[in-house]
């Protein structure tokens, strides 16, 4: 086959203007689709690094108290509840789980937080804010508050807030001054804004504020336990595994971020659907390319066949000639086409520095192994039946011409 | 001298129906090892035709083909093609050269694609082949490169890499001119006498008929003399 194969690599250099041009033809298929990859991988990425990257991965929310039920004698059942909603439920134990959670394999932050709902004031201004109490070190656990900092510091501490921009235009803040807050257990603390953060979401800049677990705590008259764990994973996509493992480990109500995000979901099946169709679609157009240019050849080079066939050159070898001219074409266009994709995709910047307003390629999921391994395949499976046809020259005929 | 091969009431016909053409009508033949013989006859008389299906690459309709024993209308397209390589030699009117290989790499063919690659016994073998027919200064050349008589030359080479017991010409000095053809015929005969090789040379040519032991003439699908 050593032989076969020397044949092949002739016929392929023998035409260098039609081969350059076929091998360029399975370069361009193999960059779309290298490009394809790359890009809605990429496109992927970004959206959940937007959407979930700065939320918590899996959340540990204490459940509420049942109502109390009281049986009257009469056999009715009396369910009783407290006025209003001020009471919160607590993860009294958190202390105790904490680190057991943090050495679940895949997690890469826990951040204990009590949150709660409160107004701020300052002079005659009012508006409402959901507050979140962290512990001081921990401001960038899940959040990355750091990176959105725009004035001051994420850092908390006793007496200190962090704002959102626009809560803080709202209530004409700046730096260093005092405001109070009031919670919804009714208890009130002058704090000193720390920080100004802009996030770009609108929620969260007008509406949010941070301070510290021990502030929290005073404002919303819970001496121990949190509201909820937050936790952050190396991986996104492992929030349901891990999630399910904490479970197991700990029997709290782990929620992972998938759950109520199906239509997060469905969009980003959808979107790597479109990917699978425009890839195939690129195969099929190799294929194509691949099957037409090796029927021409094998065409031109009946006669040529005749002469091997009557030099005793046997079917099988006429097939391993053509299939292997197919099978160095899909490698060779493979190799230029995965090698084109990786340098174009070089100036992208990397998927940890995605930004608004470029193209979210990511260069590491340009699946350069399989867009070659797939293209060889292809070449093959297009070079079969040019391969068969050659095999079936009638070699009388052939020499004929 | 010992049978080389035997034929008998080869009948060929080409189409069915009206418009069936039988081109070979019951023809019998027998060729002896080391024979040297000259098949002559009219155009369409069947000529290239017989040397097709002698050369196992075409069946007749009907009739009886031995060689070296072997029943070549019995056998499968593996079994005669292995048959060809081995114990037939071709050489064509228009030489049939590979265009994208040298001199040398055209002989060496029949015996590359048996052995699946070019031996070091082969290249020499095909250089000696070549030397023996006066083209030393040109065992590397591209084959498109070479004078027809060069190229008639080569593939007369090639016909005799495996050393075959049967070499079919089909009129192989007719695209040649005079001296060409003569030189090629002076090689042809020196192997015949040198190797015993037998050849069945097809030929319009009286003088190239005379270069042969033994004269055929084809007419109407039969050998009439």
């Amino acid at each position: 086959m050593l032989y076969a194969f020397k044949i092949s690599a002739r016929y392929l250099t023998a035409n260098k203007g039609q081969t350059v041009l076929l091998v360029t033809g399975v370069a361009v298929g193999v960059f779309i689709f290298i490009f394809m990859s790359a890009l809605i991988g990429g496109l992927a990425e970004f959206i959940l690094s937007r959407t979930v990257g700065d939320l918590s991965h899996i959340t540990i929310a204490a459940e509420s108290d049942d109502p109390a039920i009281l049986v009257t004698a009469d056999g009715h059942m009396l369910v009783v509840t407290e006025r209003g909603q001020t009471r919160t439920a607590t993860l009294a134990e958190a202390a105790t789980w904490l680190p057991l959670i943090a050495a679940v394999p895949g997690v890469k932050a826990v951040s204990p937080q009590i949150n709660g709902a409160g107004f701020l004031t300052r002079g005659g201004q009012v508006s409402q804010v959901s507050v979140t109490g962290v512990e001081p070190g921990r401001e960038s656990a899940i959040l990355d508050l750091e990176s959105y900092m725009i004035e001051g510091s994420a850092r908390l501490g006793s007496g200190l807030i962090v704002l959102g921009t626009d809560l803080a235009d709202d209530l004409a803040l700046s730096l260093g001054q005092t405001l109070r807050l009031q919670s919804s257990q009714g208890v009130s603390a002058a704090l000193t804004l720390s920080g100004i953060f802009e996030t770009g979401n609108g929620g969260m800049d007008g509406a949010r504020a941070f301070v510290s677990l021990s502030t929290a705590r005073t404002l919303f008259a819970m001496p121990q336990g949190v509201t909820q764990i937050e936790i952050k994973l190396d991986d996104l996509n492992m929030a349901d595994a891990t999630a399910r493992h904490i479970v197991s480990l700990t029997g709290l109500d782990a929620v992972p971020w998938t759950d109520g995000a199906e239509q997060l979901m469905e969009a980003l099946n959808a979107q790597a659907q479109t990917g699978y169709f425009l890839k195939t679609f690129a195969l099929i157009t190799i294929v194509i390319g691949v099957a037409s240019a090796l029927l021409l050849s094998t065409y031109r080079r009946r006669p040529e066949i005749g002469i091997m066939r009557a030099m005793g050159a046997g079917r099988g070898f006429v097939v391993f000639v053509f299939v292997t001219q197919g099978a160095l074409v899909g490698l060779m266009g493979g190799l230029m086409g995965a090698s084109l994709g990786y340098l174009a995709l070089l100036p992208f910047p990397s998927r940890d520095a995605f930004r608004a307003g470029t193209l979210p390629m990511d260069i590491t999921q340009g699946s350069y192994g399989l867009a070659i391994t797939l293209t060889v395949i292809g070449a093959i499976f297009a070079s079969i039946l040019p391969a068969r046809a050659a095999a079936n020259v009638d070699p009388v005929t052939a020499i004929g011409q | 001298m010992t049978a080389l091969l035997d034929v008998k009431d080869l009948v060929k016909t080409f189409g069915t129906g009206d418009v069936a053409t039988q081109v070979l009508r019951g023809l019998s033949l027998d060729l002896a090892k080391g024979e040297m013989a000259a098949l002559l006859g009219p155009s369409g008389s069947g000529k290239s035709t017989l040397l097709t299906i002698l050369g196992t690459l075409m069946k007749p309709t009907s009739g009886r083909y031995h060689m070296l024993g072997q029943d070549l209308i019995a056998a499968q397209d593996k079994e005669l093609t292995a048959f060809r390589n081995l114990h037939i030699g071709f050489v064509f009117q228009f030489h049939n050269l590979l265009p994208d290989f040298t001199a040398l790499e055209n002989v060496i063919f029949p015996t590359a694609v048996r052995e699946g690659r070019e031996s070091p016994a082969a290249r020499a073998r095909g250089r000696d082949l070549l030397v023996r027919m006066g083209l030393q200064e040109r065992i590397d050349f591209p084959s498109t490169k070479l004078s027809g008589g060069q190229k008639q030359r080569v593939a007369v080479a090639r016909a005799l890499m495996n050393s075959p017991e049967l070499v079919l010409a089909d009129e192989p000095t007719g695209n040649l001119d005079r001296a060409s053809a003569m030189q090629v015929m002076e090689l042809i005969a020196q192997i015949n006498r040198e190797e015993g090789t037998t050849f069945l040379i097809s030929t319009h040519d009286e003088k190239i008929a005379n270069l042969c032991r033994r004269q055929l003439m084809v007419g109407d699908g039969v050998l009439t003399g």
